[in-house]
């Protein structure tokens, strides 16, 4: 792919999310206005909202999931923006960051000085296999699906071709979800902000209270390992190898790099964005790496003139265990096969070199689908200006990525952000 | 005016006759399955009918035990797994596929690489009732 320059420069001076979560009684326009309200008090030095002249929303099935089609102008007209153009960008899981990336080019043409980028998603108002179907129109409903997949039957099938590959243990799949869950309980947005020992303990402490056996668990491996524990989804993915079924919003504000210090004197550029587009999961050269994804951070990192070892901060899309470890590779971080091992050794915790998810990712944080990409932008918009609180980086992070995969990789969307 | 041939409703009717029916292109000699109008190696859209021999291996994995709807009204579901998969035809291309007669018990012990055979399933009622391509172990 040839490397392409933005017309102009666009920076991020705005961002808010609502928390995520399971949230009955609140739809996707709801939780959209509690983001739009969170960003526009964040913008340092204040916003207008009337300057604002575009939205582009992020959401993949409010019409299966709420039975709500043509979004975007409702969120419009809820935060009080119509007459302004609303359009809602859809591709499946990475839909916020396609958004985002719409919205990047929407700015660098010199269309728009101003647009506002969402992701909504309302998915628990479904029973579970509802999800499950709605979820696997991502894939291919023709010559997929009827195989019997589901999302984290695809991504266990990978898991398998991996394992197989490098030698990879089951063990690891669970340390992901170990520390994310490490790092979302430092996230008062978290869907599931607990550790795997306080999620442990309360059980301990509801079957004492219930009078049942106390399980036995001494470690949280012990509890991960526990079929009933966590039982299985798909072969190897367990429950807690699998993000939840979510609802929530996220919203940022992006300007021209011109007048961006008219809004913050610590705007993030936008500096990079790649995508990609590919085949059926089955129709690829390799099941331990999503080309697209590859194909997205090399056109980012061109884009942004940096490298993977200039990324300070990461977000991948940890719908599954298996996917961060894949996504530690193919963004250059790791080379083939070695992201497994990685993890074993504590490089992707927090206090490691090389910092993953440190949000908790979608497996802590939760996994609105459509607000995913976008929520991710949070975590590098608090990192990058040092308001990550208890779970900030230290070393004044300066560059932060966003990688957002659609269906198994048929989209991938990355995105690289700046601190000057 | 063009008549697109090599379509799903084509390619399902293959597979109720029970045959697996794919593309060869003429251009560069890629095989595709499913059958594809274009070939996406080379993009010429020269390709003709090709039916495969199925055989294959095992190329990736699952056993699933939360569902699909589709997969619970044929008597699938967490006391009843089956596993799916992808499998590489020994002509070359891939495909998704259910997967019988693997121990499903010990999934620890299915080998990547495995031998399958093409195999045929039934699932749906009345006028939705469809075959499927599976493969059997």
């Amino acid at each position: 792919m040839t490397t392409r320059k933005l017309g102009r420069g666009v920076a991020l001076v705005g961002a808010g999310m609502s928390k995520f979560g399971s949230f009955p009684g609140k739809n996707s326009r709801d939780l959209f206005v509690e983001a739009f309200q969170e960003m526009r008090a964040s913008v340092d030095k204040g916003l207008d909202p009337r300057d604002i002249e575009a939205l582009f929303i992020g959401n993949y099935s409010s019409d299966l999931f709420e039975n709500q089609g043509h979004t975007a102008p409702i969120m419009a007209d809820w935060v009080g923006l119509t007459p302004r153009p609303a359009v809602r960008i859809e591709d499946a899981c990475a839909s916020g960051g396609a958004a985002l990336r719409q919205g990047l080019l929407a700015v660098a043409s010199g269309m728009y000085d101003m647009v506002l980028v969402g992701g909504i998603e309302k998915m628990t108002d479904l029973p579970t296999e509802r999800v499950t179907d709605t979820l696997a129109t991502a894939a291919d409903m023709v010559y997929e699906i009827p195989a019997g997949f589901t999302f984290p039957g695809f991504y266990a099938a990978m898991a398998t071709a991996y394992m197989a590959q490098y030698g990879a243990p089951l063990d690891v799949f669970l340390k992901v979800g170990l520390k994310n869950h490490d790092n979302g309980a430092l996230n008062d947005k978290a869907q599931f902000g607990q550790r795997i020992s306080s999620i442990m303990e309360a059980r301990k402490a509801s079957a004492a209270k219930k009078g049942n056996p106390i399980p036995t668990w001494e470690t949280e491996m012990d509890f991960l390992r526990d079929p009933r524990a966590n039982i299985t989804i798909a072969w190897p993915m367990r429950l807690y190898d699998c993000s939840p079924i979510s609802d929530g919003a996220a919203a940022v504000l992006l300007v021209s790099e011109e007048i961006a210090r008219k809004f913050t004197d610590a705007p993030l550029y936008y500096i990079g964005s790649g995508q990609a587009s590919d085949a059926a999961l089955h129709d690829r050269p390799t099941l331990t790496s999503l080309p697209s994804a590859k194909l997205a951070a090399q056109s980012a990192y061109e884009m942004a003139g940096v490298k993977p070892a200039d990324i300070d901060v990461v977000e991948v899309h940890d719908c599954f265990t298996i996917a961060e470890i894949i996504a530690s590779e193919d963004l250059g971080f790791f080379k083939s096969g070695e992201g497994w091992k990685a993890v074993e050794e504590g490089v992707t915790a927090r206090s490691g070199k090389r910092p993953i998810n440190t949000s908790g990712g979608l497996k802590s944080k939760g996994h609105p689908v459509g607000a995913s990409g976008v929520g991710q932008v949070l975590e590098i918009w608090k990192q990058l200006r040092g308001q990550a609180g208890e779970r900030q980086l230290p070393g004044a992070p300066r560059l932060g990525l966003t990688h957002n995969v659609g269906g198994t990789g048929q989209t991938t969307v990355v995105n690289i952000f700046e601190r000057r | 005016m063009i008549d697109n041939q090599f379509t799903s409703t084509a390619y399902y009717q293959s597979v109720a006759e029970e045959k697996i029916s794919g593309t060869h292109c003429k251009a560069c000699g890629a095989l595709h399955l499913p059958p594809r109008p274009i070939c996406p190696r080379c993009l010429s859209d020269d390709v003709e009918w090709v039916e495969f021999g199925g055989k294959g291996v095992l190329k990736a994995f699952t056993v699933v035990y939360i569902a699909p709807t589709v997969m619970i009204a044929a008597g699938y579901g967490r006391n009843n797994p089956y596993v799916a998969g992808i499998v590489q035809l020994d002509e070359g291309p891939c495909i998704s596929a259910q997967i019988l007669g693997l121990d499903m018990a010990h999934p620890e012990t299915i080998a990547i690489g495995a031998p399958l055979s093409a195999t045929f399933v039934e699932r749906g009622e009345g006028e939705a009732k469809k075959k499927f391509l599976a493969f059997q172990a």
